[in-house]
């Protein structure tokens, strides 16, 4: 979560660049022929990928490529029906507690009667573990995940009187309290303002350096593309992966959006 | 008028009937509020009409009836879920056959055992709340325990389900386990309710107290609290205008508990109809009300 060390980043080392590396951080996830079908529709399709940690890794592709299902399926949110996926050396559906997960704005009901303090919190329901209180790190965890997305302010509000840009800000200080290995965003950046982009993606980034896997599924093709590492380029089945320069070659879009991405890159900018 | 509402007291029904009234409105409101939240306030509705049978046939076989009320209250949602899982028709639609289908059930086997036997179907249905039996509160009062416990020991994971049931499951929390939980919750109260308010009514008893604290205050907990308090309010008042007026328990308890509602929508500070937004200078109330309708 910091690219500076401090007393509580207790699993890092210094290595001898200057960068820090976290012990239990870096561990890769393996994705192999990966299929989901729901009933007669086949929305993903064998599936092969490496996501490295250290880098802000994208999932791109038209609507109904199967981006968010690749992602929820990675978490055994929805059931596949062949393949595997492996984080370091044990599934990661196995290894829950490491992983942090927002969903899309969509999925969320903004009425609900909770503020910022009592979403954040649900950050370190797990780590608290069955039947206890939050202990006082766990809150000042949560504090400073909030200070550190500019929403300490805004604290006791609830969440429906938030704008979407600083929900979402929320819903980053929740996953940063949940100091997992692996964090995973669904479209955080639909409807929200520019500033906010920044915000986050420079969190991104520290998580990223930090030794972290950061996915993250993006909506467009625009200016945000720049900000990413890796892409994953999605249409049912894998068109592409690795360095972003790479995904984005002429042939690769065309294979993915057919005759339609120019288009969609204008509008998108 | 306190002599008047201290007096009947001192019969042992009366007190008998004090107790659950409390002790219903209180696991009412509280269970109450994850229906309203997780808009499932059908399920209630769903789950509440389909007690009967089970209570029917524990009565034939000569069963504890609250234990059979809760089997085919808790298997009347997994009928839910079955179908849902193993057909393409919608949640809302295979409650409304579920519960229906189980409710004419009850009520044909019912009706069939009461006629030689002291069994009342309309106490089922409506409430009978002066008519409780010693055994019966403390059946209701270990129920009452039970689910306070569990709300209280479960708050945090049933929040965040209840909140965003992706982002728990995917943090590793059971949420199948969490689900089921939360509907043996929402059974035993129905269970526990059913000789004040009948199981007709009991939705009002369940979704009115915490939709009503949902309009005053912003976190669940004093959702809760708040709703208890409502709740316990309208069961109690009910309890009073059913002795006073010999009208049944449950429309009385309703008919209070929607009363406090609609004072809720109309004067809340920070939401109501009268007082939110500002009504704009010379236009009448009604009629700005009337046009949001039709503008939708």
């Amino acid at each position: 979560m910091r690219t500076q060390p401090t007393p509580c980043d207790t699993g890092s080392t210094q290595a001898s660049d200057g960068q820090i590396v976290y012990m239990n951080g870096n561990d890769k996830i393996l994705v192999s022929q990966l299929a989901v079908q729901y009933r007669a529709v086949q929305a993903l399709r064998d599936v092969n990928l490496v996501i490295h940690p250290g880098r802000v890794v994208g999932i791109i592709g038209p609507n109904g490529a199967g981006k968010s299902t690749l992602l929820q399926a990675m978490l055994g949110l929805v059931p596949a029906n062949h393949g595997t996926v492996r984080l370091g050396n044990a599934p990661l559906a196995d290894q829950l507690s490491r992983v942090a997960y927002v969903p899309q704005r969509s999925q969320i009901d903004w009425t609900y009667p909770a503020t910022v303090w009592d979403v954040v919190m649900m950050g370190r329901v797990r780590k608290t573990g069955w039947f206890r209180r939050f202990s006082a790190p766990s809150r000042h965890l949560a504090a400073a995940a909030l200070e550190r997305v500019g929403m300490s302010a805004y604290r006791d509000r609830p969440i429906g009187q938030l704008s979407g840009g600083q929900q979402q800000r929320v819903f980053l200080a929740r996953s940063l309290a949940q100091e997992a290995d692996v964090y995973c965003f669904d479209e955080p950046f639909v409807g929200i303002d520019q500033k906010t982009q920044d915000v986050i993606f420079q969190i991104f980034h520290e998580l990223a350096q930090a030794g972290k896997v950061v996915v993250v599924i993006n909506h467009d093709l625009g200016e945000s593309i720049t900000h990413f590492d890796d892409l994953i380029l999605l249409n049912t089945e894998l068109i592409a992966s690795g360095p972003r320069e790479q995904v984005l070659s002429p042939e690769n879009l065309y294979r993915a959006y057919g005759g339609k991405v120019v288009f969609h890159q204008g509008e998108a900018a | 008028m306190w002599h008047a509402l201290l007096e009947p007291l001192q019969y042992e029904f009366m007190q008998r009937s004090l107790v659950i009234a409390i002790l219903v409105g209180l696991i009412c409101a509280v269970v109450g509020s994850y229906l309203m939240v997780q808009r499932l306030a059908l399920l209630g509705d769903a789950i509440s009409h389909s007690v009967l049978p089970g209570l029917a046939i524990a009565f034939m076989i000569g069963a504890n009836i609250f234990v059979g009320a809760f089997i085919a209250g808790v298997f009347s949602t997994m009928a839910i879920a079955w179908i849902r899982a193993r057909s393409p028709i919608k949640e809302d639609a295979a409650m409304g056959i579920v519960f229906s289908a189980f409710f004419a059930l009850g009520v044909t086997l019912i009706t069939l055992i009461q006629k030689d036997n002291k069994i009342d179907l309309n106490h089922f249905l409506f409430g009978n709340i002066l008519g409780v039996t010693r055994q019966e509160v403390l059946d209701t009062a270990l129920i009452s325990a039970f689910v306070l416990l569990v709300v209280v020991l479960l708050y945090k994971e049933l929040l965040f389900y209840t909140f965003d049931s992706l982002g728990a499951q995917a943090a590793g929390l059971p949420v199948n386990l969490l689900n089921f939980g939360l509907m043996v919750l929402i059974a035993l109260t129905i269970v526990a309710s059913m000789k004040t308010v009948g199981v007709i009514l009991v939705l009002a008893l369940l979704i009115t107290p915490g939709a009503t604290a949902y309009l005053l205050v912003q976190r669940l907990h004093n959702v809760m609290l708040l709703g208890a308090g409502i709740g316990i309010t309208a069961s109690v008042s009910g309890m009073y205008l059913s002795y006073f007026y010999n009208v049944p328990s449950g429309p009385a308890i309703v008919l209070v508990v929607s009363g406090l509602f609609l004072l809720a929508l109309l004067f809340s500070p920070t939401q109501g109809v009268f007082t939110y937004p500002a009504a704009k200078q010379g236009e009448p109330l009604l009629w700005r009300e009337l046009r949001g309708l039709w503008r939708g």
